[in-house]
């Protein structure tokens, strides 16, 4: 079987912030209404979280499940257990209205780590970070694409279509140019 | 610079991680209307200086579609409620009537 890469090979820049592009990361998209019986059982057997609160992440540890919308949630896991899991969600939510769907290969995923990691994203994203709650997801606009991003580990991951990850990777690195610290 | 507060995912959106949707509580006329009507649907739309209601997508965000009432003069918004809404929420037609007495309602 071939072997899973991530979009530009773990590309680094070193800024007034470090921006990794990480991954493969295993990501599932799992559209369910929160009241579709059995729905909380499937999350726990994919990835061993609750189902989350609105805008929130739950995390066991690499595992973790985000709110992405009402009728939507990222699970993230190893890209190795992503099958497993699939065929999991699948059996325990048989018979209801659902769909989930293996993304890994589907996006790019990046680290921007350092005391100032925040100023290289307010700078592309029209989000309040001030406003985010811990262990909140934020879904928004990365300069010109659509992103999601959470704080955590010193830094902040943030998810983009792997389409666009060059793209991402150079509004980042141009945002996290020496010098470009905000006041 | 418009700020809406995403009705499902609560969000305070700034204009850019929305998608404008036009004039919100629209009748549709369809197959078998009179011709009159078909086109005050698909044409006719308000255009106040004043208080105006809105159909936005959290485009960037949760990606749903929610209803908007805000004033076209000032920018200043009135409250935001989910598209499943036949007419605007009791409460923020009172607020509006509130704040803006010289307003001759939603219809």
């Amino acid at each position: 079987m071939a072997e899973p890469v991530s979009a530009l090979g773990g590309a680094v820049f070193e800024g007034f912030a470090t921006v990794r592009e990480i991954g493969p990361l295993g990501m599932i998209t799992l559209r369910a209404k929160p009241d579709v019986p059995g729905l909380e059982a499937a999350v726990r057997g994919a990835v061993g979280t609750g189902l989350p609160a609105r805008r929130q992440m739950d995390w066991a540890k690499d595992r973790g499940c985000g709110w992405m919308s009402p009728d939507e949630y990222l699970l993230i896991l190893p890209h190795a257990e992503v099958g497993r899991a699939l065929a999991g969600i699948e059996a325990a939510l048989k018979g209801q209205h659902f769909l989930a769907v293996d993304v890994s290969d589907a996006r790019a995923v990046f680290r921007i780590e350092g005391e100032k990691a925040d100023q290289v994203l307010r700078k592309l994203a029209p989000a309040d970070l001030d406003a985010m709650a811990p262990g909140e997801l934020r879904r928004s606009r990365i300069a010109q694409v659509a992103g999601a991003f959470w704080a955590g580990e010193g830094g902040y991951t943030l998810v983009v279509f792997r389409s666009v990850a060059g793209y991402v990777m150079g509004v980042l690195t141009h945002s996290a140019q020496p010098g470009s610290e905000l006041a | 610079m418009l700020i809406l507060e995403c009705p499902y995912c609560g969000v305070k959106a700034e204009e850019t991680e929305l998608q404008p949707g036009g004039e919100a509580h629209l009748k549709r006329f369809g197959p078998g209307s009179s011709p009159e009507d078909f086109e005050a649907y698909m044409f006719a739309r308000k255009n106040p200086k004043g208080v105006h209601f809105e159909r936005w997508r959290h485009a960037y965000g949760c990606g749903k579609w929610f209803l908007a009432a805000r004033c076209t003069a000032t920018l200043e918004v009135f409250g935001t409620y989910p598209a499943q809404s036949p007419e605007p929420p009791a409460d923020l037609v009172n607020k509006i009537k509130a704040k803006r007495p010289e307003w001759k309602g939603w219809k």
